[in-house]
């Protein structure tokens, strides 16, 4: 071995050739084959892409860096699903570009969150999460209320989502804006459309408690509300599994 | 700066800068709606910097043929510099967010103080900021020395260099402004990520243009390690990052994959940004700065081999370590903890082969701080990698992942193993730029030692509590068989913790202002020495080259 080292060591090009192939076969074996092997995710026919406001939702929840102290992947250990429910399966994140998995729970996992709480127990939580819970540790978010959300933009959200893969229509597309709005005024023209593009169940509700303009409130709670509930294909497996 | 430019090298900067502050225009006007403006008039501010201080040096006398018999120095002098800056930074974000945790109210109700948002600008700011410079700095003095060759030319360095740093301004003022994209320790979004790219290509033929001319028939192993750390960061860097913008004026995209595979792309970054950014760089600076300092050569080389290449091929295969019991397949999470395990033998081949290299001078290692800081580093290597080792285990992981622990054993490794070796590379490089026979003060550096030692362990010792006491009670049960205790119950049992974390944090921050203050001190040494010999003793000239004690 040293022998030949001593001559891969005297060729720069040769080093650096060789770095790149070994350094590349690990990512190889592990990456490529979990795109190619068909179990990797579930199938889950009855599984819904987010709304607009869902996404906006979303995109905030980004921003804001929740992901730092909220996982959203619940392991498959018995004091874990007794904790949060279900444990999380591939399918339910397959439309998450990127995936919020997390790495830390310096507050509880969220995977299951969606209708665990009522909307204005969320938006008294996010303006000082010590009125609701004295010992959080968690930031206030009070602003959330305060901000108007940005919806033009969101047919251009939707539309590079769709190119990734995500089933966006083209009617999902054009209608984005007003989507969004619709699914925080259930009284306005906009609300009809959201139903029925996104299926029945979709919450049509006005969010942060205050009509109107949809603010960044409104598309933070739409978003809580509807973790673990695009599919019920880990609640389906879980039963599976009990009988 | 200017003046070791020729005047050719002049005229490309000034048109790189211009192009630079015509991207930052075209910035903010195409996100004049979008926080991607703001990030545009950063742009164009350094851009018209460049311009600046091109101009008003731009008529100074070139460089004489005689600059290409001597070393280039000046980009590393700068590196070192910029490093000690974004350590006082980032270390100070790095409390303010451990404070956090103890008094959640010091966000003051501002979206910009918050958690999530100041918590990268400390990540980024310690590893890009004070890591990536501190390795650009190193790398060029330990590449020029060890190949016997001047760097290439006196533009690319500098454009690194400052290139490097305009990313990472922009990731950090951007994280404050809300842009990230949510992928941990890769959060820029895609124009920074562009612009590292270019940055990273410029740095990789810098480095094989320097070893093609090298008068040393072998290439050293510390450029090994940092020919490794350019090229596979580059290529985790580049897959990683893959997104679609939403448009042109905006800063927001989304990341190409989605759910499971990108859990695995991020995670093979993450534990490899962890590898070759804080490990196989600051090992190359350990292969230098230790021997060099100790008066000792590597113990063996044949170790260095088979260290160097394990570490290459085995740490690749790790990442999935991070997903234990998640809906990533099985058989990749085996596959991660089976070379998880196996990389302890070449990370305590490493370890083993810098103490062992100490032999001899360890009388060194008791009266030398700096020496020290490195021998230190060595131990605090070895013990976060086996650490790591057994953390990736997947029993001990269903306890660990998610909690404190994780965080105690990366800050072993950042705090333990890559600031320690840092400091201990600069306090030896530092004397040696500047040409003085010693730091401005060594009783300083004595007091940066403890204070970086006692943070260090204080830190570690909070976090390997609260982690374990946090797993522990959210998988207790009661008589009854159901959960003993509440998520609010785990979380006010951290509170001690968090406050001694802080503590533990804020000695290794005061550390780092001395160290800081102790190079400044040194470098105006250096300063007041060149203005009085040209005033008075212009006859010492000659001898000024004379003082390089390791050279």
């Amino acid at each position: 071995m040293p022998t030949f080292h001593r001559k891969l060591e005297r060729s720069a090009i040769g080093f650096v050739l060789a770095i790149i192939g070994v350094a590349s076969i690990g990512g190889l074996v592990e990456i490529a084959p979990l795109f190619t092997i068909h179990e990797t995710v579930e199938e889950a026919p009855d599984m819904r892409v987010y709304t607009p406001l869902e996404l906006a939702g979303r995109n905030i929840y980004v921003r804001e860096g929740c992901y730092a102290c909220h996982s959203q992947m619940i392991r498959t250990l018995r004091d874990e699903v007794e904790r949060y429910g279900p444990f999380s399966l591939a399918v339910e994140s397959q439309y998450d570009h990127p995936m919020l998995w997390g790495s830390k729970r310096t507050g509880p996992d969220l995977a299951r969150v969606g209708g665990k709480y009522s909307d204005a127990w969320h938006v008294a939580h996010l303006i000082n999460p010590r009125d609701v819970v004295p010992a959080s540790v968690m930031p206030r978010y009070g602003w959330l209320q305060r901000n108007t959300l940005r919806v033009d933009d969101l047919g251009r959200h939707l539309a590079a989502q769709r190119t990734l893969g995500v089933p966006y229509t083209a009617e999902m597309i054009a209608n984005a804006t007003s989507d969004a709005y619709g699914q925080a005024n259930p009284d306005s023209p906009h609300a009809a459309g959201v139903t029925e593009r996104y299926g029945q169940a979709t919450n049509v509700r006005v969010f942060d408690g205050d009509p109107g303009r949809p603010t960044e409130m409104d598309a933070l709670v739409a978003y809580l509300q509807i973790l673990g509930r695009l599919t019920d294909a880990a609640h389906r497996q879980a039963e599976r599994t009990q009988e | 700066m200017v003046a070791t430019l020729t005047t050719n090298e002049r005229q490309l900067a000034m048109l790189v800068s211009a192009f630079f502050a015509f991207i930052g225009i075209a910035m903010a006007a195409a996100g004049r709606d979008d926080v991607m403006g703001m990030q545009g008039v950063i742009v164009l501010l350094f851009g018209l910097g460049g311009l600046i201080v091109l101009a008003r040096g731009y008529y100074d006398p070139e460089p004489g043929q005689e600059r290409l018999s001597q070393y280039y120095d000046e980009p590393t002098k700068a590196g070192i510099v910029l490093a000690m800056a974004w350590a006082v930074v980032g270390m100070f974000f790095g409390v303010w967010v451990a404070a956090l945790l103890a008094w959640p109210d010091l966000t003051f109700d501002a979206a910009w103080a918050s958690f999530g948002r100041i918590r990268p600008v400390h990540t980024s700011g310690v590893i890009f900021g004070f890591g990536g410079n501190a390795l650009i700095a190193t790398s060029f003095h330990v590449l020029q020395r060890t190949s016997r060759a001047r760097l290439p030319d006196q533009f690319s360095p500098w454009f690194v260099l400052i290139g490097y740093n305009l990313f990472c301004v922009l990731a950090a003022s951007g994280y404050l402004m809300g842009i990230t994209q949510s992928k941990e320790y890769a959060e820029p979004e895609w124009y920074v990520d562009i612009l590292l790219v270019v940055v990273w290509v410029v740095y990789f033929l810098i480095y094989i243009r320097t070893l093609q001319r090298r008068k040393e028939p072998h290439i050293y192993v510390a450029n090994w390690y940092y020919m490794a750390f350019i090229l596979v960061v580059a290529i985790l860097h580049i897959v990683n990052n893959l997104a679609l913008p939403i448009s042109w004026g905006q800063a927001k995209s989304y990341t190409v994959f989605s759910g499971v595979q990108d859990a695995m792309v991020q995670w093979w970054y993450g534990h490899n940004a962890v590898a070759f950014f804080l490990t196989a760089g600051f090992l190359g600076m350990l292969y230098y700065y230790l021997p060099k300092r100790a008066g000792r050569p590597i113990f063996s080389y044949r170790l260095s081999i088979i260290s160097f290449w394990g570490i290459t091929f085995l740490y690749m295969w790790a990442g999935s370590h991070h997903l234990h019991y998640t809906a990533l397949p099985q058989w990749v999470q085996t596959l991660g903890m089976t070379f998880s395990v196996v990389l302890l033998v070449p990370s305590w081949a490493s370890a083993g082969n810098a103490l062992a290299t100490l032999n001899g001078a360890w009388h060194k290692v008791r009266d030398d701080a700096t020496l020290r800081f490195m021998m230190v580093a060595a131990v605090f290597y070895g013990l976060s990698t086996f650490e790591g080792s057994f953390m990736a285990i997947r029993a001990v992981n269903s306890l660990s992942h998610y909690t404190d622990w994780t965080v105690g054993h990366v800050h072993a490794g950042a705090l333990g193993w890559v600031a320690m070796i840092t400091f201990g590379s600069f306090y030896a490089l530092v004397p040696w730029m500047w040409k003085q026979d010693r730091m401005y003060s060594s009783k300083l550096v004595e007091v940066h030692f403890w204070l970086a030692l006692a943070g260090t362990i204080i830190y570690v010792f909070a976090m390997w509590n609260s982690g374990i006491i946090q797993g522990l009670m959210w998988r207790t049960y009661n008589d009854s068989g159901t959960l003993a205790y509440s998520f609010i119950e785990s979380m006010e049992a951290m509170h001690p913790y968090y406050i001694a974390r802080a503590a533990g944090g804020l000695l290794f921050l005061i550390g780092a202002i001395v160290g800081a203050y102790n190079i400044a001190m040194t470098i105006r040494m250096a300063r007041s020495q060149v203005s009085g010999e040209e005033t008075d003793l212009p006859a010492l000239q000659p001898a000024r080259a004379a003082v390089q004690p390791a050279e």
